[in-house]
């Protein structure tokens, strides 16, 4: 064992490298500022490009660029950036511009709390842009995580042609912990599919039941044209609803039809347990805590911890409660996420434990919630 | 060269509109200077200079309202060879204000054309940030309040080095394009023109009167010398490859015991200043150094010269789960800062934890076992108390050894930092 001692947003940034990231543009904003301070350390030397905009917008927008030129990118920020990005956002996923944006979340509403941590971006990234299409979110609990889900965000954003989210926490990318860098079990690098060089190229035609266009840069040999606006296989505007019916529908089939490729969680099943905490992030650390206290205390209760809560992973979450009577879901917001597990599970008694004041859930919370309900 | 004009898509502007005058000059430039579509990319964003990218056969990358500039310099740091031009009107101009000052700024090398005809001709020719306050518009009297603003001058004071006033109606349009995008930086172009879709039905104006508002403005090109400077990117390229490399870190190995098991919370409170933070990772690289598990959460205001500054660190034989404090079984002293912070905190120590306590500081009345140590009187200056209220703790032995502190400082500092560190700890005397 050879242990770091790094904060999360280190770890993001050291993920995003093996990953192959070659450009990052951020706007300085506590707590996430220490993706960029790292990143500007790793990138530039290295042929890559770390760029502070002159705002949250410019900072997405020269993502946008260098995506559409063919580079793998990365931004972070908080909740008042990903307030800014949201109309760039809505661009990314319906012009299929892969881009992985981390969220460090820190106390809300509004610019709220810098230094203090929070989980209440968690409906937001899904439903916080024009158009409702589908994105993709993971979330970390640990340092470890940090880096290996935003491996995993670029690959999936790579090759899905999504934006994909890192939903940290000020607790988990602010808190530096010890961490076995070389013991990760990294996924091998995938690169986005470009078009074939002889086949006519139109940036968003897909073949037979392909759900995601080929790719090829703005600025190679061949011609490529991206747009904002609603458009055709071609990347011109079109008005036909068939045409742009399809295209809908096949840019949220690419991710809900796959999310058990990229459902990722682990379980503390406790033999005899009637109750399931499902948890996601940092508070799933106190959860394991609180479960193995309710175990020596004799009650055992067993614990989901999702690390994928968008797309909603529905078939994992009714396939792990199927045995529980009773599930408990703590957030660090009002209740966000436990909408999705009620919404799920109708015919399960569903809990929420909720904090929204800056601080973690501590175990003895959750306690509280398996012994009295 | 050909031209690079989509003959599928030929333009679809107004009887009249200056824009299309404007993409059939740019054509000309394009072609003057040899270009092949797949050297250019047209980024444009929202209105009737949205549609240029639509006309050329060329790379094409149409966005937001405004943020043109912002894709093109992701674009253009991706691809340095790319020709990029941006077009945009005097709407994204207005609203993208901030990317406008901040490439005028960065000097990369983008071609900017403001398709300038002082309306927002495709909602209904309401006041843009151009609009003459006696013209009449679809924003009511509102542009009567407001002046407008003089792209070429502001683009100057903000650093552009390469600034061009034309009407869209001159016949050398062609050649002052070729000399912007052939200009090495920043170039803009503001072209006026006739909305005649919008603005001249209630405004007359026509290109004679643009050509004699023109000779009454200030020279555009003043700003050449002024603003004379290397360009973004290849300065940028320059200056990474001068940075040093840093790799993934390799990690510290277990080097020796450590005194305990199971899991121990340390609480330092101190001030901005005394190095807390770094104290605490000392903490940490010691634990780690012992084969232990760590976690270090900081809290300090944003003021980071003032006001409390307050470690948590827990080190453990299992891996960390929750990474709260709730019983320290240290707390260490070292400001009334600090100590105010967490005063509910030490009210309701439980389990008689040891607290090593500057001498000069106060801490509210607690079950703990209060050690006092006197810094001061060991002329240890403030901002080493963290270091030395880990040097006595080490002392004691019971969470960090001497061995333990070592290798965290030896994983920290280096050289003299290090030597001096080591003295420090050395020399520090045992509390009364």
């Amino acid at each position: 064992m050879s242990l770091n001692f790094l904060e999360g947003n280190e770890a993001i940034a050291y993920g995003a490298m093996a990953a192959g990231c070659r450009f990052f543009a951020g706007y300085p904003i506590t707590p996430a500022t220490t993706v960029f301070n790292t990143m500007l350390k790793l990138l530039p030397p290295e042929g890559g490009v770390c760029l502070q905009g002159e705002d949250e917008i410019a900072s997405i927008g020269f993502c946008l660029g260098a995506s559409m030129a063919g580079l793998k990118c990365l931004t972070a920020t908080s909740g008042p950036g990903i307030s800014l990005y949201s109309e760039q956002i809505s661009f990314a996923i319906g012009s299929e511009i892969p881009l992985v944006i981390v969220d460090v979340q820190r106390l809300g509403p509004s610019t709220g709390s810098a230094t203090r941590g929070a989980d209440g971006d968690i409906q937001f990234l899904q439903w916080g842009n024009s158009g409702g299409l589908p994105v993709i979110v993971l979330a970390p609990s640990d340092v470890g995580d940090c880096y290996l889900l935003t491996m995993y965000a670029f690959n999936l954003s790579e090759t899905y042609r999504v934006p994909v989210f890192i939903a940290a926490n000020k607790e988990i990318s602010m808190t530096r912990e010890t961490v076995d860098l070389s013991a990760l079990p990294r996924p091998t690098v995938v690169e986005r599919k470009t078009a074939n060089a002889d086949a006519p190229f139109l940036p968003f035609a897909t073949a037979g039941d392909q759900k995601v266009p080929d790719f090829l840069p703005i600025g190679g040999d061949r011609i490529v044209r991206q747009t904002s606006s609603t458009h055709g296989p071609d990347g011109y505007i079109t008005t036909d609803p068939q045409v742009i019916g399809d295209a809908i529908e096949r840019m949220q089939a690419k991710l809900t039809d796959e999310i058990d490729r990229f459902t990722f969680y682990t379980e503390d099943p406790a033999d005899g347990a009637d109750t399931l905490i499902i948890a996601y992030g940092v508070t799933a650390r106190a959860a394991r805590v609180a479960g193995r206290n309710a175990a020596a205390a004799g009650t055992p209760v067993s614990l989901l911890t999702l690390k994928t809560l968008w797309p909603v992973p529905e078939a994992l979450i009714r396939e792990k409660a199927a045995p529980y009577k009773r599930i408990i879901v703590p957030e660090m917001n009002l209740g966000q996420y436990v909408r999705e597990i009620q919404r799920v599970l109708a015919d399960k008694k569903v809990e929420f434990v909720g904090r929204m004041d800056g601080s973690l859930i501590p175990p003895s919370m959750i306690e509280e919630v398996i012994y009295n309900g | 060269m050909d031209s690079l004009l989509n003959t599928q898509r030929p333009p679809v502007f107004c009887p009249g509109c200056a824009h299309e005058r404007v993409v059939h000059a740019l054509d000309k430039a394009f072609s003057q200077m040899g270009l092949a579509g797949n050297q250019v990319a047209i980024v444009s964003d929202i209105g009737c200079s949205g549609l240029f990218d639509t006309f050329f056969n060329t790379h094409a990358f149409h966005g937001l309202h405004g943020r043109a500039l912002t894709y093109a310099t992701g674009l253009k740091m991706a691809r340095p060879d790319l020709h990029v031009v941006v077009t945009m009107g005097d709407g994204g101009l207005g609203i993208g204000g901030a990317h406008l000052l901040s490439a005028c700024r960065r000097n990369l090398d983008l071609t900017l054309l403001v398709l300038n005809n002082f309306n927002y001709g495709m909602t209904g020719g309401q006041c843009s940030s151009t609009t003459p306050p006696g013209a009449v518009v679809g924003s009511g009297f509102l542009n009567q309040l407001e002046k407008p603003i003089d792209v070429c001058q502001v683009a100057g004071a903000a650093g552009a080095p390469d600034v061009r006033r034309a009407s869209s109606y001159q016949k050398d349009l062609p050649e002052v394009m070729a000399g912007a995008i052939g200009f090495k930086g920043f170039s803009v172009i503001d072209m006026w023109g006739v909305c005649p879709g919008r603005y001249t039905k209630r405004n007359p104006l026509s290109p004679k009167a643009i050509e004699a508002s023109l000779a009454g403005m200030p020279p555009a090109a003043g700003f050449a010398e002024a603003n004379a400077r290397r360009e973004y990117g290849e300065h940028y390229r320059e200056l990474a490859a001068g940075q040093k490399r840093q790799t993934e870190p390799s990690g510290m190995a277990k080097t020796c015991e450590p005194p305990f098991s199971g899991r121990r919370e340390i609480l330092i409170l101190g001030k901005a200043g005394q190095r807390i933070v770094t104290a605490a990772e000392i903490m940490g690289l010691s634990g780690i150094a012992a084969g232990l598990h760590a976690s270090q959460k900081s809290d300090y205001p944003i003021t980071v010269l003032r006001g409390h500054s307050v470690s948590e660190l827990i080190l453990s034989d299992d891996p960390i789960d929750y990474t709260g404090i709730s019983n320290p079984d240290v707390v260490i002293a070292l400001a009334d800062e600090g100590v105010a912070r967490r005063k509910k905190q030490l009210e309701n120590l439980t389990g008689n934890p040891l607290l090593i306590r500057e001498k000069s500081i106060a801490v509210p009345d607690c079950a703990a076992r209060i050690v006092e140590a006197d810094f001061k009187a060991q002329k240890i200056k403030p901002q080493d108390w963290a270091l030395a209220g880990l040097a006595l703790l080490a002392r004691r032995g019971g969470i960090v050894t001497g061995d333990m502190l070592a290798a965290g400082l030896a994983a920290r500092f280096k050289g003299d930092v290090l030597a001096s560190a080591a003295e420090l700890v050395n020399r520090v005397e045992d509390a009364v």
